[in-house]
């Protein structure tokens, strides 16, 4: 059973935030209530419609033939699919746009009673909407130039989103830094779709997924498209960044950046599976796939994002620095999960990796903004970062405690939370490809149990402090915002098995299989 | 740092529009063509999308230094290191 929708439904995803964007400014003219009861409403729209092509997707896709969704914009009649604006949705876009809207539903719900007492607001929400628009567009488009416009759309409002707290220096330099290294980042990718325009004449992904050579220009062109994804996605060597600017953020757009960065994630997973698909599985040198070779080349960064990540959580005292790193860790686990799957592609194990992966990319996005969301609270009750000068606030806000524990349970993969489910994945199959990837992931999440332990115990246990004796419960908004997100974090840990039948294994099927997603497209076209 | 950037960026520009150029073509307006080669639409209007996007970036790094000079009184970056390491 599926239900009908408009054929244009992808291009509405990304035009009602866009649309509501320019809207915004002049509502917020007329009353601040109204615009933010309007920005929920678009939001909560386009949540509705990403939902609805979701159900479509999902129901019609089968492990043989992956549904994919092909919509061109405009310019029916012409028979080339070469220039044309085409929206490829299928299960994987459609995965991640899912995690892209329930994140900016709750950060926007969240931000009613978070950013009430700061002016600018108007803009505020109309930087929102478009960084949503540039992420959901980042996902849902066919097209390699249209997939540099909309990061630059999401890094250009999420940079000015960074910047916000003017007020302060250091979110500034934060901004700054965000706006440098991403501007640098879409470069590359942008020198990258013009090599692989000059070879091909194409910029559509199916027509140059079909094309593709692998010769000498495509690996840099290959190369050049992970670096850029990768920084932007804050794998170690290039995490600097991270840190800073989801630290210095408010709560609300540090959680629309943790959703910026899996769509460039979400680019990596794209460009090497579906970009490159067609030549992974042919010798590079020494008989060795090169499927194998980029794996390899993926999973030393990723033990490294994970392995610095948690030490720097560890002497953190400053609590969202703290998190962010947590959060880089986090990263390191995904992509070493999409490392083991492309050293082992065609394996069972390589594919139960993959699955583990794609499951950690939605269980990471929800935990670690979940703990933002707390953080964000805390702040906003006691107007203090550092967790030296915290203590004893279970005693004043029960229920952050509670949303506090649920996070940190379900970031450090403890039963029976959602972080355990695709941690457990990632483990046994990492075993498989070498024991030692697997212990060290143990080892690490160990650590991060440690980390948001020692967290806990300094900033609710312990006695009353006088200066927070006056601290109260934070706005009813916030916590309904965060209970969404603990909602969704205890379902996917009762029933993980549910989840990944139903959608991990579709997205997983559909990423692998990229003969069907060509012909699926071409069919379309 | 700003400087730098706006040379990568033309750096990018220029190779996309060095894409497009066929040796003798003209521009490629299709109704006022006098015939014969021409060059390819499509990387010109990926480098006109390309250059205002630059724009876009660069009026944005620019306030973001003067909201830096404000801050910290000084552009140089090695004394911009508020953020802990």
């Amino acid at each position: 059973m599926s239900i009908a929708i408009p054929e244009y439904i992808p291009a509405l995803i990304v035009a009602v935030p866009l649309l509501g964007a320019f809207l915004t400014p002049l509502i917020s003219k007329i009353n601040g209530k109204l615009r933010n009861i309007f920005v929920i409403l678009v939001l909560g729209l386009n949540s509705l419609f990403v939902g609805l092509l979701a159900y479509n997707i999902f129901t019609k896709s089968t492990p043989d033939s992956p549904f994919i969704y092909t919509y061109i914009f405009g310019a029916k009649d012409i028979t080339l699919p070469v220039v044309r604006i085409l929206f490829e949705v299928d299960a994987m876009s459609i995965f991640m746009a899912i995690i892209a809207s329930i994140l900016t539903l709750v950060a926007v719900i969240y931000s009613w009673g978070f950013m009430k007492e700061n002016t600018g607001l108007d803009k505020y929400y109309t930087l929102f909407l478009l960084l949503t628009a540039g992420m959901l567009g980042m996902m849902l488009t066919g097209d390699m130039f249209n997939f540099f416009v909309f990061l630059e759309i999401t890094s250009i409002s999420s940079a000015a989103l960074v910047a916000f707290w003017t007020h302060k220096g250091e979110s500034v330099e934060a901004g700054f830094k965000y706006i440098l290294i991403s501007t640098i980042g879409a470069l590359f990718i942008l020198f990258a779709v013009a090599i692989l325009y000059g070879q091909y004449d194409a910029l559509n992904i199916a027509v140059l997924s079909n094309a593709i050579q692998y010769t000498f220009l495509d690996k840099i062109a290959l190369v050049l498209l992970i670096v850029a994804l990768a920084m932007k996605a804050g794998l170690v060597p290039m995490h600097m960044w991270l840190p800073d600017s989801y630290s210095r953020a408010p709560a609300t757009v540090t959680i629309a950046l943790v959703g910026a960065t899996l769509a460039s994630l979400y680019g990596v997973l794209r460009v090497i599976f579906t970009l490159y698909g067609n030549v992974l599985l042919e010798p590079a040198k020494f008989d060795i796939p090169v499927s194998m070779f980029i794996g390899w080349l993926i999973i030393p960064l990723a033990v490294i994002s994970i392995i610095v990540g948690v030490m720097m959580a560890l002497r953190q005292t400053d609590f969202k620095r703290l998190i962010a790193f947590a959060a880089v860790a986090e990263i390191g686990y995904m992509f070493l999960a999409i490392g083991t799957g492309l050293a082992a592609m065609g394996t069972a194990y390589g594919r139960t990796a993959l699955e583990g992966g794609i499951f950690h990319i939605i269980n990471d996005a929800l935990d670690v903004s979940l703990l933002f969301l707390v953080a964000g609270a805390i702040y906003y009750a006691t107007k203090e970062w550092s967790l030296n000068e915290m203590g004893g606030l279970a005693r004043n806000m029960k229920y952050t405690t509670i949303f506090f524990i649920i996070g940190l349970l379900a970031v450090a993969g403890m039963p029976p939370f959602n972080g355990f489910a695709s941690k457990l994945i990632i483990y046994e199959s990492t075993f498989q490809l070498n024991p030692i990837l697997a212990i060290v992931a143990i080892l690490c999440s160990i650590l991060l149990l440690a980390t948001f332990v020692k967290v806990f115990h300094s900033a609710f246990m312990g006695p009353k402090l006088p200066k927070f004796s006056d601290v109260k419960e934070v706005p009813k908004s916030m916590l309904f915002a965060m209970g969404i997100i603990a909602c969704i974090i205890i379902f996917f840990g009762l029933f993980p098995g549910l989840v990944v039948e139903n959608i991990v294994r579709p997205v997983a099927d559909a990423l692998v299989s990229n003969a069907q997603y060509l012909s699926a497209v071409f069919g379309g076209v | 740092m700003i400087i730098g950037i706006t040379l990568i960026e033309s750096g990018v520009n220029l190779f996309l529009i060095t894409l497009g150029y066929r040796k003798g073509s003209v521009a490629p307006i299709y109704t006022s063509s006098p015939g014969g080669v021409m060059s390819l639409p499509i990387p010109q209007a990926l480098t006109l999308t390309s250059i205002v996007i630059g724009v876009a970036v660069l009026a944005l790094m620019l306030s973001l230094v003067i909201q830096i000079y404000r801050h910290y009184g000084t552009l140089d970056v090695r004394k911009v290191r508020r953020l802990k390491e």
